[in-house]
């Protein structure tokens, strides 16, 4: 890998030079940030990424659109049904699809579950960089349920591949969406407890008001999108801007913050899973009979053009860009990957602080580095 | 109904449609058609703005690209972002046309502005070795997506920062999403731990492929 | 059994190895309690494989930490790198000396104190003696050569350095409400009037209890060796039975901090309210227990109420951050504690001590 001098991002310092990761406890994976410290205040801090760099997009050329499916689980590996989600909308919007509604809904209540799950692993995680040890195990507890309910659906609990060009694979088994009620429906006295552990624990707030300041400017500037943006006030969902599959059916509100600190983000997720489980229930209750695949042709070849199509991930906007040929498989299908441009603005917001903010800062950005590195 | 959704397909159509024949998801798909977009109204305000710099338009499926001069990319991008409002990019990135007569690769500006949520894309031809003006000073986002591109394709963009490899080491060699890199990898010895590395700290292209 | 030389080596040295062996296995089933305590907290099980419900797991632990290898980094100041483990265990062991469990008993003949020795300045003996186990921390952090232990010792000298004043104040009003240095002297003033130290003293109470959470380096002011930010802190580079002995003395110390909590404001081997409840303590249900298992189990009951609420802060808080455990040692505690001695010196001065 190279000697680490050859790389030695701040050639001439006389502070402290710190190596946080690749491996690290709190580093979300393999994530290195170098730190120039001065005590324990951070003078700048470098990202370092690449570690866990798999050439997904050069995978994507030699697979057909629906066999690039799956390498698309892998690269944010805690949301994968949204991640199935955008990739499959850009192609049939490529090709004229049109979803048949149950397939949609099916698909949106997968999403918002997906959703919950990955705010729970960053609340968990994010509580446990902290140092509260306690939430990870709750949350997760409530992660499993949804697991739990992937599995039912579509045999995988964590690389779902549930979604197809043109509709879903199956349908939902029996008793599933009582099931899935039965989850949502207690779900919210979940959240509850884990607010009242945190919202208003004094150390909770001393340790995130205030810290990891980004402005709405700099946070556009800087190209955040998802919970970072939101939270420093920019009110921006896409799915309420280019709402996709039904969601402009569906009621729900889009959770801002004011100040744009680490407290104003944990309170956006907080409320964004509330939401999430009001689209659910929302979906449970319409919807519609019919088919769950569309007319398509065998071969998946979509005509020659390009296509930018965007989800609203967990993380933040997850955007698919394909080329196509005319061919069976993608030209050039390209990510844009909302971790990898979120954690650019990390020295940004980092800078002046202590070296525990730094934890802090990388935990609610909420970061994954299979999605980074793809 | 927005840009991103396809104009020819209703998705919202309610399921109940009682008077359709057949619901659309039963029919053949209609897809797309690739059209000239020189008179769309996004492509004339920059036209308005900055006249006969847009040396191509085109739409597919309700997205607009407007193809420019490589050498103006960056004025272009900063009159789009303080005269037209494009504040937020959103995706930059290339395609690698191997065989391409003029200029092998594109590189793609994917831009949003909030004042009515629209979005263009600009696109430039650029020929193999022939550096882009970077974008970095208009769009701090472009920072790192500048990187990976020249990392993925080698291309160079002139005035950026930090132009550094990002997703691969110092010293691989070859951009992994050119056509010509072959789709199965190269031996880059990362695995194999050898005592001796070869000159410049990398594998050789295409050499000891597996 | 008259013989002079029993007395002065033989039952000394018998007390030395008991308590020692006692602590030793203390602390090392305290780590299976917390292990337990924060599972079930934790809406999990904890270690229950290892023997019957997982009692043999600290065993194990043991076990387990003899025979890993044992790494010198090879960089590291190597004789300052050996010499932390034992600086930190050393005092935290020694410290127990003066520690009363209970009152003396007649055994074969010959009055025997359940505690090694009773020194008039036991509490000046025991700050003395603890503060040295600081230097094994910052050595160690020092001498791995290790930047995430460098910084962990570092932490740990400010931390337990500017933690010691406020801790210092609130023990300085219990001894001017008992107007001794002796432990033992302290737990009879307790029982002499009739009143644990804690009612009188709650705030220099509170006050040493938390300063002692962060004089051992435990949630929520475990900075030292804050896992998400350090890496594991001071002792990053330890393995083996240098990490054992690291390990070993954090949970003596917690059980040094709970002890002198227990003896200084909860009448160390007293039951609860001695005066009031004395009829209850003396009915027939309980006094064929003998006086020596009374007390010291009066004295652990008390002791592990602190060790759980150790263990409950724990599983409930959230880390602090640097500045801000200096900003709560300086500017909260330390003036806190100086005001509230000057207001028990005005009370012990009105309503007079316990002479």
């Amino acid at each position: 890998m190279g000697d680490i001098e050859a790389v030695k991002p701040f050639p001439d310092s006389e502070e402290m030079e710190i190596s946080f990761g690749p491996q690290h406890p709190a580093t979300h994976g393999v994530l290195r940030v170098m730190v120039k410290l001065d005590g324990e205040r951070i003078v700048d801090a470098k990202p370092i990424i690449g570690y866990l760099h798999r050439g997904t997009e050069k995978i994507f050329e030699r697979e057909t659109y629906n066999g690039a499916i799956p390498h698309t689980d892998r690269m944010d590996y805690t949301a994968a049904a949204t991640n199935n989600q955008g990739l499959v909308g850009a192609v049939e919007r490529m090709m004229g699809i049109t979803v048949p509604p149950r397939a949609s809904y099916i698909r949106m209540i997968l999403a918002e579950l997906q959703r919950i799950a990955s705010h729970i692993i960053w609340l968990g995680t994010h509580a446990l960089d902290i140092g509260a040890q306690s939430p990870f195990f709750y949350t997760f507890e409530e992660r499993e349920k949804i697991l739990d309910l992937y599995e039912e659906y579509c045999g995988a609990r964590l690389t779902l591949n549930a979604m197809r060009v043109g509709g879903q694979p199956y349908d939902l088994p029996e008793g599933w969406a009582a099931r899935c009620k039965t989850f949502v429906d207690q779900f919210p006295a979940r959240i509850a407890e884990w607010e009242r552990l945190l919202t208003t624990n004094r150390i909770w707030k001393l340790r995130t008001v205030g810290v990891g300041v980004i402005s709405a400017e700099s946070a556009i500037e800087w190209g955040l999108t998802g919970p970072p943006l939101r939270g420093s006030g920019v009110n921006w969902d896409i799915r309420k801007v280019f709402p996709y599959d039904h969601y402009d059916e569906v009621e729900f509100e889009i959770p801002i913050g004011a100040h744009g600190d680490t407290y104003d983000r944990y309170l956006v997720r907080m409320e964004e899973m509330r939401q999430s489980v009001r689209i659910v229930q929302q979906c449970l209750a319409r919807l519609p009979e019919g088919p769950v695949m569309a007319k398509v042709p065998k071969v998946i070849k979509p005509p020659k053009g390009e296509i930018y199509f965007s989800v609203e991930g967990p993380k933040g906007e997850l955007g698919y860009y394909v080329v196509s040929d005319g061919g069976a498989n993608p030209y050039r299908l390209h990510v844009r990957p909302s971790c990898f441009i979120n954690l650019q603005a990390l020295p940004e917001m980092v800078r002046g602080q202590l070296v525990a903010d730094l934890i802090a800062v990388i935990g609610t950005l909420d970061i994954v580095l299979g999605e980074i590195d793809r | 109904m927005t840009e991103q959704d396809n104009p020819t397909a209703p998705a919202e159509t309610p399921p109940q449609a009682p008077a359709a024949p057949k619901a659309p998801w039963e029919e053949k798909p209609v897809t797309p058609v690739l059209r000239d977009a020189r008179d769309h109204a996004l492509v004339k305000e920059i036209a308005a703005v900055l006249p006969g710099v847009v040396l191509e338009a085109v739409e597919f499926a309700g997205q607009v690209t407007a193809t420019v001069a490589c050498a103006r990319i960056a004025e272009v991008c900063r009159t789009c972002k303080e005269r037209l409002g494009y504040s937020f990019l959103v995706d930059l990135t290339a395609v690698d046309w191997q065989e391409r007569p003029q200029g092998r690769f594109d590189v793609i500006y994917w831009m949003h502005r909030f004042s009515d949520s629209r979005r263009l894309r600009l696109k430039v031809n650029v020929a193999d070795g022939v550096e882009v003006p970077s974008v970095t000073g208009v769009w701090k986002v472009a920072n790192w997506m500048e990187r990976e591109v020249f990392d993925m394709f080698g291309i160079y963009f002139s005035g950026h920062p930090n132009l550094e490899r990002i997703l691969t080491w110092e010293g691989f060699n070859g951009h992994p999403l050119r056509k010509d890199f072959p789709i199965e990898g190269i031996d880059t010895g990362a695995a194999v731990y050898p005592d001796v590395y070869p000159p410049g700290g990398g594998p050789v292209a295409g050499g000891e492929g597996e | 059994m008259a013989n002079p030389w029993v007395l002065f080596l033989l039952v000394p040295l018998v007390k030395i190895v008991v308590i020692l062996g006692v602590v030793i296995l203390l602390a090392a089933y305290l780590s299976f309690f917390e292990r337990k305590i924060l599972a079930y907290m934790q809406i999990r099980i904890g270690p229950n494989r290892v023997g019957p419900r997982g009692w043999l797991q600290p065993i194990a632990d043991a076990l387990k930490l003899f025979v890993k290898e044992d790494i010198l980094p090879s960089r590291a100041e190597k004789f300052v790198y050996m010499l932390g483990p034992v600086l930190v265990t050393a005092p935290a062991l020694v410290v127990f000396s003066v520690i009363p469990f209970g009152t003396g008993f007649k055994l074969f003949g010959a009055e025997v104190t359940p505690y090694l020795t009773d020194v008039n300045i036991g509490i000046l003996f025991i700050l003395g003696v603890s503060s040295v186990g600081v230097y094994g921390i910052i050595l160690g952090g020092w001498a791995s050569n290790n930047k995430f232990s460098l910084m962990g010792g570092l932490r740990s000298a400010a931390q337990l350095v500017s933690y010691e004043v406020p801790m210092g104040l609130s023990v300085v009003t219990v001894l001017l409400m008992a107007s001794s240095l002796s432990l033992v002297k302290i737990v009879e003033a307790q029982r002499n009037s009739g009143v644990w130290f804690v009612f009188p003293g709650f705030i220099a109470f509170f006050i040493y209890f938390v300063c002692g959470v962060a004089e051992t380096n435990r949630n929520p002011f475990d900075l030292p060796e804050a896992e998400s930010e350090l890496v594991a802190g001071f002792h990053t580079e330890y393995s083996g039975m240098k990490f054992a002995f690291y390990f070993l003395a954090e949970y003596a110390n917690m059980v040094v901090i709970s002890s002198i909590a227990t003896v200084l404001f909860l009448g160390g081997w007293l039951p609860p309210f001695p005066n009031w409840l004395a009829g209850v303590w003396a009915a027939p249900v309980f006094t064929w227990i003998p006086t020596v298992i009374w007390n010291a189990g009066w004295f652990l009951v008390k002791m592990f109420a602190f060790l759980f609420v150790y263990i409950w802060f724990r599983g409930t808080f959230p880390r602090y951050r640097f500045d801000q455990l200096m900003a709560l040692g300086w500017k909260v505690f330390i003036p806190v504690s100086l005001v509230n001695l000057m207001a028990v010196a005005f009370g012990v001065l009105l309503i007079g001590g316990s002479r």
